[in-house]
């Protein structure tokens, strides 16, 4: 396996009055070749801000703090400048976003916005980008390609348009797809259409995939490996089947009782007490302990990851106890219905 | 919430200054009618006695210059309230009704906005010898309404398809009770923009106005009748006409100042 | 027992006709859809976007006028009431919004929002009012201290839990869901699911619960009727209708749906081409252009198939004996 993207202690900040804020603290990942990992967690949790930050696009004020760690391939991100890092964007790391409605330009055609990329990251005449646009196209599965390339981002259904997004994250032949909530915007149908354009692309192209997602059901068929982040941090991570199998940490065995299943007996959810906190609120200790069902004294320190089975590690002290926690031993039990929170 | 920008404070301390003035200044200073010098009508420059000077008519400019700071600034106070008060009622009725009362409002509107303002007001106020002051303010308020209007049927157009507008359709709420309960309250932030550069607006129309002779009508000080009647002296004296021209720059400067303080302060949806 | 809402051919067409625009086609949002919602149950409404289920909801509590067709609620035609009549119906139909953001007026405090029922209705005066509200916000789960507060104080959870206490507080039978829980978080999800339940088996309320998530029907209708360019191509009981769907567009509607356990890989079948515009539907079955069913023929083309009880659903298929299983429960795919 070749490790295309490494990514260590990244820790990102924002100035507030009186100090900075962490909604980023410490996260670690690593991709390799031909890999999908899937990057879970609810809102605010800090996984698209970690998204960003790969292509250096934090929005101002924050900033990614010294001693992060983001090394592509053999270059480091975080020293480049300039002309140096505009040459990363796109060209080694394609991304796309949530909303297409939003992400194409609705006064230029698709085959324009498409050549473009082409254009701008690889030596060839704008005949050839424009040739290239079109085997774009009928690479993630829109037929009818040569008009399809005249028709405005208006003319195209939500579902195409990601297509389009997907194209143009192509366009410049990138080793990684950063692909943030790909299909939240979209109709179940249209979503599994696109998934099946993800998985079809990273196998034939052999890309490295970073899939950004709220929902646990996308996950299963479609990543190796799965992150799943609270508060800023990295709490479990393991390989698809593991996590599915034994979800260890409190919070990711919280998610997977809260999922309403579409098989199996109908029982009354048990979701997880409160809400997710804003940075602001983000407690010391083990960041998940006001909410968390199996809180002990311990939980009053920071827990670091530590190891529970094969690649399988959680940040929860209930790790130190003997072997892997299956998840039958602490399924959770608590009262839901006073939400508590304060805002 | 203008108070928050350097620039909102300034403007705010001027305009406070300016009303405190216009309130108490006439008693503490000379009779601006009062003419200091029967015998030799003539205009003498500032000194210790009359810090602006006299004008040709030996009357003390900082006493007129104070007493039109109270008819300017109450002529726009009043004109404003009326013409927002009118803007607001259209506009939420037309874009909270829709339909053909919509389209007749704004038909309306666009009408009236095609007609250039001063030329509108000239046409009244040419044909009748002396115009009355309620009179002038009216004028200067009903068409003075149209651009806010729009603004506010804009922002009720937004505003009538949020799911809170739909609740309280939902719960049986009468239209009144959405006009003033939801949509007006909502709409406050847009409409107290516009007020504070209306100001800025009508006291320099009504210095327009006057200055053409159509304003507040002689002796009654108002800035822009100053400018006016300062026209035959301003090269002998231009303290005359300079002081009064200083009054109505910084008074609408400093709205100004206090609306784009408001817009920042109001705008993303602050608060 | 009679039902309590009864819904027979509900059209809505939206018009876009203007000056420059004369003879622009309508947009056939509902385009003639027939159901019933009994006392106490819950029916989800279930389809993808632009399907026309909100213009459903929106409808029969006549946030929206009808193009045609009826209602009956209680016995009362809802789409025949006058003004004064129609108020009177509203403390007895309530609706829940999608958008936790937008449905609180942001300038009003919580405890004004959640009075403004009790006020319009004159169902209490005085302290009675503030009292109401207190246990209002108790029994959905918050703080009575909050009342004072304003709305952007609260997470997208507690908003919607504050939106569900406005529509209690003139004490309706039915209320209207729309997409309550999508805009939420998974955990968040779960709480407001569960509150839904508890307070229709306390209060004895009947929902139409309309949503694009098939799993989060499950979990919350009794039955479930799902809809295809504005009209109900399959309805029935909900575990009937998912573990043997009849209509081909189910069919594909639950294959789609992301499942969180890898052991359960199911057939996907993925749609082929678009969804058509609801201003020129195909004639027809109006799925016949995205069909998958291996029987399909000119028949589908032209004819357009009724609802029709097939098993344990209704079906407006005209194959829908023989509509083939996408899942295989258990198997890898």
């Amino acid at each position: 396996m070749t490790r295309v993207l490494d990514v260590r202690d990244l820790r990102i900040s924002f100035p507030v009055s009186g100090g900075r804020l962490h909604p980023v603290d410490g996260v670690s990942f690593s991709l390799d070749r031909g890999e999908t990992l899937a990057l879970v967690g609810e809102s605010g949790c800090g996984k698209s801000l970690t998204s960003l930050a790969l292509l250096r696009l934090v929005p101002e004020p924050g900033r990614i703090d010294a001693g992060s760690v983001i090394q592509l391939g053999d270059t480091d991100v975080l020293a480049l400048r300039g002309e140096a890092l505009r040459r990363i964007r796109g060209k080694r790391i394609g991304m796309i976003f949530q909303d297409p409605m939003t992400s194409l330009n609705p006064v230029f055609t698709v085959g324009d916005q498409i050549a473009e990329g082409v254009l701008a990251h690889l030596p060839v005449s704008k005949a050839e980008a424009w040739e290239r646009a079109r085997g774009l196209l009928d690479e993630v599965g829109i037929s009818d390609s040569a008009a399809r390339l005249r028709a405005y981002p208006h003319q195209l259904s939500g579902g195409m348009r990601q297509r389009v997004m997907i194209a143009i994250a192509l366009s410049a032949e990138p080793e990684i797809l950063v692909a943030d909530e790909p299909t939240t915007a979209l109709d179940v149908t249209v979503q599994a259409q696109i998934l099946e354009v993800l998985d079809d692309l990273r196998r034939r192209r052999g890309m490295a995939v970073l899939l950004i997602t709220h929902d646990l059901g996308i996950v299963a068929g479609r990543a190796d490996r799965v992150a799943v982040m609270y508060a800023g941090q990295i709490v479990e991570e393991a390989r698809t089947g593991d996590l599915f199998a034994r979800p260890s940490h409190p919070y990711t065995q919280g998610l997977f009782a809260s999922v309403p299943r579409i098989t199996g007996p109908v029982t009354r959810l048990t979701p997880i007490r409160g809400t997710v906190p804003p940075p602001t609120a983000w407690p010391s200790g083990c960041r998940f302990r006001p909410r968390c069902p199996q809180a002990f004294d311990k939980s009053e320190l920071p827990p670091e990851l530590m190891t529970v089975g094969e690649g399988h590690r959680m940040r929860c002290w209930l790790a130190e106890g003997d072997g892997p926690i299956g998840m039958a031993s602490v399924l959770p039990s608590h009262p839901e219905r006073s939400e508590g929170g304060i805002p | 919430m203008a108070w928050r920008t350097p620039r909102g404070r300034a403007g705010l301390v001027f305009l406070g200054f300016v009303a405190g003035l216009a309130l108490l200044g006439p008693a503490l200073l000379p009779d601006p009618f009062r003419q200091f010098d029967l015998l030799e009508l003539a205009s003498t420059p500032p000194s210790a006695e009359h810090p602006f000077g006299t004008d040709q008519l030996s009357r003390d400019v900082l006493s007129r210059v104070v007493s039109g700071a109270r008819i300017s600034l109450s002529v726009a106070a009043l004109a404003v309230t009326l013409s927002l008060t009118l803007g607001a009622a259209v506009g939420l009725v037309a874009g909270y009704w829709g339909g053909a009362v919509d389209a007749a409002l704004m038909r309306l509107v666009d009408g009236a906005l095609a007609v250039p303002r001063l030329f509108l007001l000239l046409l009244v106020l040419a044909v009748p010898e002396r115009v009355p002051l309620i009179i002038l303010i009216l004028i200067i308020g009903t068409t003075g309404w149209f651009t806010t209007s729009r603004l506010v049927r804009a922002e009720t157009l937004r505003l009538r398809e949020e799911s809170f507008v739909r609740a309280a359709e939902a719960l049986g709420a009468s239209r009144r009770r959405i006009i003033f309960r939801h949509l007006l309250v909502n709409t406050a932030g847009p409409l107290l923009v516009a007020a504070t550069l209306g100001v800025g607006d009508v006291i320099l129309l009504e210095a327009g106005l006057s200055f053409l002779g159509l304003g507040v009508q002689p002796p009654a000080p108002s800035w822009g009748g100053m400018i006016m009647d300062a026209r035959p002296v301003l090269e002998a004296a231009p303290w005359v006409g300079i002081f009064p021209g200083i009054a109505i720059t910084l008074t609408v400067l400093a709205t100004n100042l206090v609306g784009d303080a408001l817009r920042d302060a109001l705008d993303p949806r602050g608060a | 027992m009679t039902p309590l809402l009864q819904v027979r051919d509900l059209v809505k067409h939206y018009t876009t006709a203007g000056l420059f625009r004369a003879g622009a086609r309508p947009v056939r949002a509902v385009d003639g859809v027939s159901f019933e919602v009994g006392h106490g149950e819950t029916l989800g409404l279930v389809g993808e976007s632009g399907c026309g289920k909100s213009s459903v909801g929106r409808t029969i509590i006549r946030l929206q006028e009808p193009t045609s067709g009826e209602a009956r609620f209680d016995g009362v035609d809802v789409f025949g009431l006058d003004r004064t009549a129609l108020r009177r119906l509203r403390r007895r139909m309530q609706i829940i919004f999608q958008d936790p953001y937008g449905s609180l007026n942001p300038r009003m405090t919580i405890g004004a929002a959640v009075a403004e029922g009790i006020e319009i209705h004159r169902l209490a005066a005085g302290a009675e009012i503030g009292r109401r509200v207190g246990a209002l916000l108790e029994e959905v789960g918050l703080d009575p201290a909050y009342g004072r507060r304003y709305p952007h104080e609260f997470s997208g959870g507690q908003r919607q839990r504050i939106g569900i206490a406005r529509a209690l507080a003139v004490e309706p039978s039915f209320i209207v869901c729309d997409e309550p829980v999508s805009a939420l978080d998974v955990s968040v999800q779960a709480q407001v699911l569960n509150l839904l339940s508890d307070l229709q088996r306390d209060r004895g309320l009947s929902y139409l619960f309309i949503a694009h998530d098939l799993a989060v029907v499950r979990q919350i209708a009794q039955r479930v009727a799902v809809m295809y360019l504005g009209r109900i191509v399959e309805s029935g009981p909900t575990e009937a209708l998912l573990s043997a769907p009849r209509h081909p567009y189910t069919v594909a509607l639950l294959s789609a749906v992301p499942e969180p356990d890898p052991t359960r890989r199911r057939a996907r079948i993925v749609l082929s081409g678009e969804l058509p515009s609801p201003s020129d539907p195909p004639p027809g079955c109006p799925f016949h252009t995205r069909c998958f069913h291996p029987a399909r023929d000119e028949r589908c083309r032209s004819e357009a198939p009724i609802l029709r009880a097939v098993g344990a659903t209704t079906a407006a298929c005209h194959y829908a004996e023989s509509t083939p299983a996408a899942e295989a429960p258990g198997r890898d795919a």
